[in-house]
């Protein structure tokens, strides 16, 4: 009899314990950590904001009765402010996901307090191939491009054209650093060579000491491993000392829409550089980017990182809904959201690594003469298409942990 | 040697933006006795109406040289009679808190309408192009620069030191109280003097607009420079910060070219030396 009765109440426990497990939250809170008032709010900042609000509009979740809330905040490119603005979100605020964090040096930073308060962490801004490499972490997703991809791909194009002697400048802080690493390996493997750089200040607005120099360096082709408003005033400067019509070629390792309308197209026309999200692709990224338009105050396009913290906050949802709920456990869902192949309007199919590395193609574009645009925002030219196996790190060269070899 | 000259010559580019808006600090302080820390601000609103003029007005640069400095100005004297002149007597912090929250609201508005990465602004038909110097490429508008600001600089130098205008100025600023007895209208004065300061600031707007790019935060990163210069040169001399503002441009080049990483804050460790040695700045004189 008592056999019975403990085998009653077991059973019974087990399924209370069942259903609990699909009786699950529906709740989510999402964080948006970027550079809101300074050199990369363009590109990030309130657009991503917005497009986050897309995703989690467009996921149908708010109709089915999810709870989902959107903040976000202002990291100000500063690593200690990064860190405690995510510490506060996960602490206080209870923030399931950050997302977006440009500035590779904030992104590196919050990678690991994402990891140890076991959240979501799908980074679109920042470039740091580390992010999934050396600093790979269970909770990360690496979302639109990085430096890797940037070297092979505009590096690499140019270096094969010709570009066999290179000099940098640089950055002076964790992206410029990596994108200098990756592209120089580029370069060398080509047989070409890295004849010399300068590291510059974040946010600096005078180039022209840093030109002359690389002028001086009769280098064929001036890296620019710089973002934002560095690359711009770079950019429009370079033009004004005659760097291009001396025969020395710019290499924009990356580059922006918002930078390409912030130059104008007598100044940027010409340029090659990769991006892996242009509005004008086809009918579905410009129906997206015309909706995103309407709502920004700026009028701007959506920028490639924006598109990825849509895409991003899109397929984390999509897995939320299918897991049924939020187990608000990070590592789990990101396992997850590894385990599903990716599918959005933006991106197309995908998927991501195991070592958190989102996989999509990636398109080397030409900015277009002011003759040939027909319109706002239509500055680009698509050159050749990266496909995504080609495009990121192999898994064989990835020295992330998480990888069984 | 040859790239040292080269770097001596962007170095004097650069110092030329720091005299410009160095001065407009020193004269608004020297007078007005505001640390006016809305400078950067108004200065980014000249390059800003240079842009409008030119995208809406089809007005171009050399008339926005003219023109956006008065536009400017004029919002300058409006601010001054509706919130500065509140302020006469009080102590320096007043103005300071005061202007501060003025500049954030200014480039906040900006930032909000017309995003942080900035605005095409092209170089003028007749300043563009280069030429070669030997050791160097040296475009045109870049050596405009120069020369124009010194110009400017020395007149307004002039201006205050020797003419009579000058001269009741800096008695008002000693003895308001005298001045008026005399029948000159002291608040007027001050009032123009801080539209002319205002007016500086923006004419150094107009002069980098083809330069750099267009932007809500072009004198957020530059202001504090300029503050250090004028720190340097001492607070309120008109000379000590025309000269100040070239030297330390000078010294910022070198550095580019020596220890690029440190070009950001040398400045400022000059300023730490120059005020242990001399507390008053080079060429100031105590309060």
């Amino acid at each position: 009899m008592n056999r019975i009765l403990s085998a009653l109440l077991l059973s019974t426990a087990i399924v209370f314990a069942g259903s609990s497990a699909f009786a699950q939250d529906k709740t989510v809170k999402i964080g948006v950590l970027n550079d809101q008032s300074g050199l990369y709010a363009d590109l990030g900042g309130a657009g991503s904001t917005l497009a986050a609000q897309m995703a989690l509009e467009d996921s149908g979740l708010l109709k089915k009765g999810w709870k989902i809330d959107l903040i976000s905040g202002d990291h100000q490119n500063k690593p200690d402010i990064g860190s405690n603005i995510a510490r506060q979100w996960f602490d206080v605020d209870k923030v399931d996901v950050i997302v977006d964090v440009p500035n590779s040096g904030v992104a590196l930073a919050v990678n690991n307090i994402v990891k140890e308060k076991n959240g979501v962490y799908i980074n679109s801004g920042a470039a740091t191939s580390d992010l999934t490499n050396a600093q790979c972490s269970p909770n990360t997703v690496h979302w639109t491009y990085d430096t890797y991809l940037l070297a092979h791909s505009t590096g690499g194009a140019l270096v094969k054209a010709g570009g066999d002697s290179w000099f940098f400048l640089t950055a002076d802080y964790a992206f410029g650093a990596a994108l200098e690493r990756d592209t120089t390996a580029v370069i060398n493997s080509a047989g070409g060579k890295v004849v010399g750089g300068v590291k510059h200040p974040l946010n600096s607005s005078d180039f022209s000491s840093f030109l002359l120099q690389a002028q001086a360096s009769k280098a064929k082709i001036i890296g620019l491993a710089n973002a934002g408003g560095d690359t711009t005033n770079a950019i429009k400067q370079a033009a004004e000392f005659g760097i291009v019509s001396g025969g020395q070629k710019l290499a924009a390792l990356l580059l922006f829409l918002t930078d390409v309308h912030s130059l104008g197209l007598n100044v940027a026309q010409g340029l090659n550089f990769t991006e892996t999200f242009y509005w004008d692709l086809n009918d579905q990224t410009r129906a997206f980017s015309k909706r995103f338009q309407d709502r920004m105050k700026t009028k701007a396009a959506p920028s490639m990182v924006q598109a990825g913290v849509y895409a991003g906050v899109l397929h984390y949802l999509k897995v939320l809904e299918a897991a049924g709920g939020n187990s608000h456990d990070g590592a789990k869902i990101v396992a997850q959201m590894k385990a599903t192949p990716t599918d959005d309007p933006l991106f197309g199919k995908g998927t991501i690594q195991e070592n958190g590395r989102k996989i999509h193609p990636a398109y080397l574009f030409e900015v277009k003469k002011p003759s040939e645009s027909k319109g706002p925002w239509d500055y680009y030219k698509l050159v050749a298409t990266v496909p995504a196996d080609q495009a990121f790190t192999p898994l064989s060269e990835s020295k992330c942990a998480l990888l069984k070899k | 040697m040859q790239a040292l000259y080269a770097q001596l010559l962007v170095g004097l580019i650069n110092g030329s933006f720091y005299a410009l808006l160095s001065l407009g600090l020193a004269v608004i302080f020297g007078m007005l006795n505001i640390i006016n820390f809305a400078h950067g601000a108004l200065y980014m609103m000249g390059a800003f109406v240079a842009y409008f003029f030119l995208e809406y007005a089809g007005i171009g640069y050399w008339w926005s040289l003219l023109l956006a400095p008065i536009v400017v100005g004029l919002f300058g004297v409006i601010l001054e009679r509706t919130m500065l002149q509140w302020l006469s007597g009080l102590d320096h912090l007043y103005g300071l808190l005061l202007t501060f929250g003025m500049a954030l609201i200014i480039q906040g508005l900006f930032q909000n309408y017309f995003g942080s990465s900035g605005l095409p602004y092209a170089i003028p038909d007749l300043l563009k192009g280069g030429v070669n110097l030997g050791f160097m490429y040296l475009p045109i508008y870049r050596g405009w620069v120069v020369i124009f600001s010194l110009i400017v600089c020395i007149a307004t130098w002039y201006l205050i030191e020797r003419t009579r205008l000058g001269a009741n100025l800096r008695a008002a600023t000693e003895n308001p109280t005298l001045v008026r007895a005399f029948g000159i209208n002291v608040p007027r004065m001050i009032t123009l003097t801080y539209g002319l300061g205002v007016g500086l600031a923006a004419l150094a707007g107009v002069l980098s607009a083809p330069i750099n790019q267009v932007r809500p935060l072009m004198g957020a990163d530059l202001i504090i420079v300029v503050f250090a210069v004028v720190v340097i040169g001492g607070m309120g001399s008109i000379m000590g910060s025309i000269i100040t503002g070239f030297a330390l441009g000078v010294v910022e080049g070198m550095t580019k070219y020596f220890y690029p990483e440190a070009s950001n804050t040398v400045v400022f460790v000059l300023m730490v030396l120059v005020l242990l040695v001399k507390p008053t700045g080079l060429t100031g004189r105590a309060h």
